[in-house]
């Protein structure tokens, strides 16, 4: 039955497929990920007309869970959540790195995530770029290096905003001085881990003004909500950092928790060469360089840094020393069943009182 | 006749294969899905609803969000009665109906929008901050919104409406004579809404009620969009079943259980108060 509603569903995108002569590639990525000033370049480049579909990484998982792997002919997974998910609901083909033009990413990078994305030793994605959450904090009420646990510190209560989300819970476990990754292969271990979590963050609570839920919130909490400090995105915080110098990210003291988004090729992608063409389009050093300048995200790309805007390179050397890149805690990939775990623990926490 | 024969089919086919295909279809669909694992395995289990009982966040959540469509329902109604009485039986038809149209558009506009308009208003930098500021009367923002009011106020705006047209209905047709009646007889103007006016509307109220509470009962985007670090909503752990643990089965089980115990909750509703399901649609 389920295959039969699939089934219609298909025949419909055919038809709308055939009446539409020029070459599509269907992308379903993030907010910002394709500035405009690119895909018009890249349709002028290629020929091939873009439709892009704007998302977050649970959606995307559901989304190609429900059309198995169609719908889409690439899609932006952080590199943390491709494997469990294709272990589970086989949504993307892997990746022939052949296609790829390799030589221009960095390759520590490509390594890393062909390794954290691969089932049966075959990779499933290509990293396209990388930023951390950290702390965004304002200057003038928050001294010296924060820390993650800072988001409990009594000096800020009422001040204190944070996404309650699953990367918080690992940002607290870190400021508790502890470490969720090495417990990733030890789920007893870990649920206790996010257990302590949960009580310290209802037992402060009170302190919390209030929980951000997008990039747009979490700005607003700085410019004119009173928030001293509050979990946050590099990119964000730089931006924020631009429109006021008193505002800015940093780097919490126990580590900044890095992630990179991906490319990577659904089951069902109707343009597979098409979707090839689009990662090497993007991660040419030029076109990655346009990206960055304009949200203030990393870029995979390798040689990307010369065409860097000065204030871009400023916000790394600001929010970054030597010791705190090498410092960043790069999320592995997430284990089957965790997310349940830390769903049940978020829900806790906001049903609290 | 025979026209006409075709003319009923050519209409209601497509109507009844869009019903099928893209309404019943999917919940029976997600019905069966409801009671298997998430494993994958090919068996029948309850587990997924023994989950709900099992884990206090769940039923307590829905408890806390029941009460609270309760407690909406009832504030919608005291809103919009004297709305509802005063365009029906104190102004003119020729005034009320443009007043209507005034009620209908916030209904055109769609909900996230009109949503996202009070957040607007009582944000912290909000229009009635800003201009209480600006006339001197406040030095801080005061905290109207990411709070249990705000979501009050967002989800009774969103479902007022909703309470408003089916009381001017059955008002519409109580006859002014019988108010001329009653105070002619000597009944005092309470006691004239009491046992005239209410009674007589009683069908809207309950129409209005149950409109009102399964609507917010089932509302995703006020509670989520302006309601606080404390308002967690059922509707909101279904979409976690689904977008964060893709649990959907057990989801689809939450689907039910707010379908299955809210429907309960009205029809105790009826009991209690000693109305009839049907004599709503009189």
């Amino acid at each position: 039955m389920k295959r039969k509603i699939l089934l219609g569903a298909a025949a419909l995108m055919m038809t709308s497929g055939v009446l539409m002569a020029q070459e599509t590639l269907r992308l379903i990525t993030w907010k910002g990920y394709v500035p405009a000033e690119l895909k018009a370049k890249f349709e002028k480049e290629t020929g091939i007309k873009l439709k892009i579909t704007y998302s977050n990484n649970e959606e995307m998982i559901a989304k190609l869970r429900a059309t198995r792997g169609g719908g889409f002919d690439l899609a932006q997974p952080s590199q943390d959540r491709i494997s469990f998910v294709q272990k589970k609901f086989p949504i993307y083909q892997p990746i022939d790195y052949a296609k790829v033009n390799t030589a221009q990413l960095i390759p520590s990078m490509l390594e890393a995530v062909k390794k954290n994305s691969a089932v049966d030793g075959k990779g499933y994605a290509v990293p396209m770029c990388y930023g951390t959450t950290g702390l965004v904090v304002n200057k003038k009420e928050v001294e010296g290096k924060p820390d993650w646990s800072d988001l409990w510190n009594p000096k800020y209560a009422g001040k204190i905003s944070y996404r309650l989300k699953r990367p918080l819970l690992i940002g607290a476990a870190f400021g508790m001085g502890k470490d969720p990754f090495a417990l990733y292969g030890d789920k007893a271990a870990y649920q206790a881990l996010i257990e302590e979590v949960t009580k310290k963050l209802i037992e402060t609570k009170k302190m919390v003004k209030n929980y951000w839920t997008s990039g747009d919130t979490q700005k607003a909490n700085m410019t004119n909500g009173g928030v001293a400090i509050e979990s946050g995105w590099d990119g964000i915080g730089w931006q924020l950092h631009k429109a006021n110098a008193d505002i800015d990210f940093v780097a919490p003291k126990s580590g900044a928790l890095g992630w990179i988004d991906t490319y990577a090729i659904p089951k069902k992608s109707k343009n597979i060469e098409g979707a090839y063409k689009f990662i090497n389009f993007m991660l040419k050093p030029e076109n990655a360089a346009v990206f960055t300048n304009k949200e203030g995200y990393g870029t995979a790309s390798a040689g990307a840094e010369k065409f860097y805007k000065a204030e871009i390179k400023d916000n790394f050397a600001r929010s970054f020393s030597k010791a705190d890149i090498d410092n960043i805690k790069w999320h592995p990939p997430v284990p089957a069943g965790f997310e349940e775990i830390e769903s049940k623990a978020l829900e806790r926490i906001k049903a609290a009182n | 006749m025979d026209g006409n024969k075709k003319a009923f089919y050519f209409l209601f086919i497509p109507v009844a294969l869009w019903l099928f295909i893209l309404i019943i279809l999917p919940h029976i669909d997600l019905f069966l899905s409801s009671f298997k694992p998430n494993s994958g395995e090919d068996v029948y289990t309850l587990e997924n609803y023994s989950a709900f009982f099992a884990d206090p966040i769940y039923w307590r959540t829905f408890i806390n969000t029941a009460s609270y469509a309760i407690g909406v329902t009832l504030l919608a109604f005291v809103v919009s009665f004297p709305i509802a009485f005063y365009l029906v039986k104190v102004i003119s038809p020729k005034v009320s109906g443009f007043l209507m149209l005034l009620l209908l558009i916030p209904l055109w506009i769609g909900e996230l929008v009109t949503i996202y308009g009070w957040v607007i208003l009582l944000g912290e930098q909000g229009v009635i901050n800003e201009s209480l500021k600006f006339l001197g009367l406040i030095d801080h923002s005061l905290p109207l919104i990411y709070n249990n009011l705000s979501m009050t106020i967002g989800l009774l705006y969103m479902s007022m409406l909703f309470m408003i047209i089916p009381i001017m209905t059955t008002m519409e047709s109580l006859d002014d004579a019988m108010i001329e009646a009653a105070s002619d007889l000597g009944a005092s103007k309470w006691t004239v809404f009491r046992r005239i006016v209410i009674p007589h509307a009683m069908p809207g109220i309950i129409n209005g009620s149950i409109i009102v509470f399964m609507l917010v009962i089932g509302d995703y985007v006020a509670p989520n969009i302006l309601g606080g670090k404390s308002s967690l909503w059922f509707t909101e752990q279904i979409y976690n079943q689904f977008l964060s643990t893709f649990n959907w089965n057990q989801g689809a089980a939450f689907g039910f259980l707010l379908l299955i115990i809210s429907s309960a909750t009205i029809w105790m509703a009826l009991r209690l108060s000693g109305q009839k399901l049907d004599k709503v649609g009189d």
